[in-house]
């Protein structure tokens, strides 16, 4: 931490990254044709941005791309060079290499000479080409528009606020660039400026009035002020000028109007928004957040630690002292969401990257697609947001694929030949669901059957059922592409997609129907610190179950448990059957109580809505809990998502009921049988063929 | 119960010199006398009762809470093969630094802090023919009694265990 410069540094490249996020997001509406002349200008503000900091900081090779880039962009702008699809790609190819180069920047790493040099010589053919066919443009203009050269005559009243110098921005560098553009008269105007004995250092004093006389129009005059915009005030008053001195008094009418509505509308709504944008959020370091969340996790811990021990106390005896407890606990889970929502994010960070994906996919595949995206405001926990782009980008990847077929054959099968991918996010039930749907051919069972028994997955006199089958694409070493495509087919398969999701407490499941299509669904915890859970007794052990996941907790009739000949025992449960599971045999507890009459059963819902009866020895109560990982110092154990510390400072296990249900049909599946998720055991299986 | 904390580094791979005096921590599991390199211990705590872990080794103890984080304890003497402890107050769990990860080892007591030189420590015979030994970096005699400088993370680190089946130390001794 020696550079002085670090901190300001960190801003910057915190500031790149979201301006890299606006740039793709501006670059993609142009491609999409959903931009307006707002667009372009974000565009080149990212850009020149991006270009100014990296100046300021010394990395040479960020701003000599950016300054190419910024140059053709500004053209682009000026509409001197037309807008073509072409031209985009060419832009987005830019934009990579100006992420990369950012990224680089940052790690400290020097960027080979020739990095970028494709792109930039593409760009700079753009300028040559476009150049040779601009003068006679230019000329058209001038011939059909001669009135736009003539002489304008603008006031300009320009008044800074702090904020413009506290943005480091310079009235001088502004005025000299404003005089560039005509003749120009300016008055100083330093009514609100007070005796110097007075004077705040930190405070702006002065405003400027200018006439300017010039060729430019409005456009021109507000584009110096462009990047001060909201930090000053600013009024831009063209002239009338006398008829007398026009011969072209039409255009002179019209263009005059067109000019008030622009400083009606432009500049005086900016700087409004802008003067009240200015408070509304601040940037802190994620580390601060952090250390936030941990020291709430340590007080929901210190408050079941105080519950526990105020059940014990009367409430006749301490009335104040109990009541208390129950406040401190309740303004404690509202700290803890507060605290929580200072992570959540739109999950739009990471499906802002997808359209992109998608259009480079079709190109390079031959197919038609769309992305209809829904529900990208929906916030989650930032690390999630982080840690599911990849997997996501997979599944994209498979759809468009593996799913969707070719424009031909769409067209035969009777569908549009333009396929449909939906990515949606939404909250239920505490958790964010992200789905992937494709309107594409679905599973193919027969070929994923047949693919897996030639792998090796499955012996070949199984009979597996259909969402078995369907299941068999996230096992490890699987792939169904038939041949492998430059897109898929690089050996990362859904095994990875399915691992990277379960390390985020997230479950992933599939369904598909042949010719209609498949959807993936994704479900993922809101934070990845508190929870809220049951704790359990099983023996002399405490266990916390997710209190999402449980329906109901009843203590059966003797009549009302029946065993199967496998010796699982089943209970009705509301009109149907469902299995029990021994905790204590999954989790090796001693001295717990086998029999669900004498203890509790817990009924709790899995995946795919599978409802399962939990044997425990009695509920202890119900409490936030605060996950702690147990991977940090030791390693995952099956069935167990995370552990926690009581209110009496031992340490409980977190169930996972999702590999508890995987557990428990794999316990009792008949050794011949494909169970879904044998993971563990089928990897083993493989190591050893690949031995013999 | 916090008796000793040691300082930061926790480095236990580092070359020894000809001359190198360091200090170690030594402990006792039965009668014999084990110690590792100090800087790697983070702390020594009193016997706390664990919460077991299921589909672990034998001796893994289970997980304690370390002032909010998940710490997994090891039984030496289990891992010797020499049976179970029956941990009671006068047991002690050596906190020790592994690279990124922190583990407790269970032992019956802490003995002593040695000062010993490079040129003290003696090979353990047969180690060159016995890859499993490889935890052991060294023997030492201390008033002629004979300790064992072992390295927790050969015998303790997740990713090496399951290839490293351990005899009884005693074969060697």
């Amino acid at each position: 931490m020696s550079d002085p410069m670090e901190q300001f540094k960190v801003v910057f490249f915190e500031e790149c990254s979201e301006l890299l996020v606006s740039l793709e997001e501006g670059l993609m509406q142009l491609q999409s044709g959903e931009s307006d002349s707002e667009t372009m200008n974000a565009v080149f503000r990212a850009v020149h941005s991006i270009k100014g900091g990296a100046g300021a900081f010394g990395f040479d090779a960020l701003v000599a791309f950016a300054h190419i880039q910024e140059t053709l962009l500004d053209e682009m702008r000026s509409e001197t060079i037309e807008i073509k699809p072409e031209y985009i790609d060419v832009l987005l190819q830019a934009y990579d290499i100006l992420s990369e180069l950012v990224g680089a920047a940052q790690r400290r790493e020097e960027v080979d000479e020739n990095y970028g040099t494709d792109a930039a010589l593409a760009m700079k053919n753009i300028m040559e080409s476009s150049n040779t066919s601009a003068p006679e443009k230019l000329q058209d203009s001038t011939d059909e528009e001669p009135q736009n050269i003539n002489v304008r005559i603008f006031r300009i009243s320009f008044k800074p606020f702090e904020e413009l110098y506290q943005r480091a921005n310079e009235p001088i560098l502004l005025i000299r660039e404003l005089a560039d553009l005509g003749e120009m008269t300016l008055k100083l105007d330093t009514s609100h400026t007070p005796d110097l004995a007075e004077m705040d250092a930190e405070l702006a004093y002065f405003a400027w009035e200018f006439r300017l006389v010039t060729e430019f129009d409005q456009d021109a005059v507000l584009e110096v002020f462009e990047f001060v915009e909201g930090d000053c005030e600013l009024d831009i008053i063209p002239e009338e000028l006398s008829a007398a001195t026009e011969t072209t008094v039409a255009i002179d009418a019209i263009d005059p109007a067109r000019d008030n509505i622009n400083v009606q509308n432009t500049p005086a709504a900016k700087t409004n928004s802008g003067e009240t944008v200015v408070s509304q959020s601040i940037r802190v370091e994620l580390d601060k957040v952090d250390r936030l969340v941990n020291m709430v996790g340590e007080l929901v811990i210190t408050q079941a630690m105080l519950r526990e021990q105020g059940s014990q106390l009367l409430v006749e005896q301490y009335p104040n002292l109990v009541q208390g407890i129950e406040e401190l606990s309740r303004h404690i889970r509202d700290l803890q969401e507060s605290v929580m929502a200072i992570r959540a994010q739109p999950v739009k960070s990471v499906f802002s990257r997808m359209p992109r994906l998608v259009r480079e996919l079709t190109a390079s595949l031959g197919k038609k697609a769309r992305l209809v995206m829904t529900g990208e405001e929906t916030e989650v926990d930032k690390t999630v947001t982080e840690r599911i782009g990849d997997p996501l980008m997979h599944m994209i990847r498979n759809s468009v694929d593996h799913g969707l077929e070719s424009p031909e054959i769409r067209l035969e099968s009777g569908k549009d030949e333009e396929g449909t991918i939906h990515l949606s996010a939404f909250h239920r039930g505490g958790r964010i669901f992200i789905e992937i749907e494709d309107d594409g051919a679905g599973i193919n069972q027969e070929i994923v059957l047949k693919k897996a028994i030639e792998n090796g997955l499955v012996s070949k006199d199984t009979s597996l059922s259909d969402e078995e089958i369907n299941n068999l694409i996230f096992m490890p070493g699987f792939s169904t592409a038939e041949s492998v495509t430059n897109v898929s087919g690089r050996g990362v398969g859904m095994d990875v997609v399915r691992k990277n999701i379960q390390s985020l407490g997230g479950r992933i499941s599939i369904s598909s129907k042949a010719g209609r299509g498949s959807k993936f669904t994704m479900s993922l915890p809101l934070t990845l610190a508190v929870m809220d859970g049951m704790v359990v007794e099983i023996g002399d052990e405490k266990f916390v179950l997710p209190l999402v996941n449980i329906i109901q907790t009843l203590r059966p009739a003797q009549q009302e448990v029946n065993s199967l000949p496998d010796g699982r025992n089943v209970m009705m449960f509301r009109d149907e059957y469902i299995f029990l599971v021994p905790l204590y045999d999954i989790f090796d507890v001693k001295d717990a109580i086998h029999d669900p009459c004498q203890g509790l059963v817990v009924v709790v819902e899995g995946d795919g809505g599978v409802l399962m009866g939990f044997i425990v020895d009695e509920l202890v109560n119900q409490q936030q809990v605060v996950i702690k990982s147990l991977e940090t110092n030791y390693e995952l154990i099956e069935g167990v998502s995370g552990a926690t510390i009581l209110g009496n400072g031992r340490v409980s296990l977190i169930i996972d009921i999702a590999t508890v249900q995987e557990m428990t049909a794999k316990q009792y599946a008949k050794p011949q049988e494909f169970v879904p998720d044998t993971e563990r055991s089928l990897s083993q299986e493989q190591i050893s063929m690949e031995v013999h | 119960m916090t008796t000793i904390v040691a300082n930061d580094a926790g480095n236990d791979d580092q070359i020894r010199e000809a001359g190198d005096i360091n200090q170690y921590i030594s402990f006792n599991v039965g009668k014999e006398l084990y110690a590792v390199e100090i800087t790697t211990v983070r702390e020594i705590k009193g016997w706390i009762p664990t919460t077991s872990l299921p589909n672990s080794p034998e001796y893994m103890r289970g997980v304690i809470n370390l002032r909010g984080v998940i710490v997994p304890v090891f039984d030496l003497r289990t891992r010797f093969h020499r049976g179970e402890t029956e941990p009671g107050k006068t047991h002690v769990v050596i906190i020790v630094k592994l690279d990124e990860r922190t583990i407790g080892i269970l032992v019956d007591a802490v003995s002593d802090i040695l000062t010993i030189s490079s040129e003290e420590i003696l090979d353990v015979p047969d180690q060159d023919v016995n890859p499993e030994y490889a935890f052991m970096e060294g023997l030492v005699a201390v008033e002629e009694k004979m300790v064992a400088i072992i390295k927790p993370k050969l015998l303790f680190d997740m990713d090496l265990m399951p290839n490293t089946e351990i005899e009884p130390v005693a074969e060697v001794a």
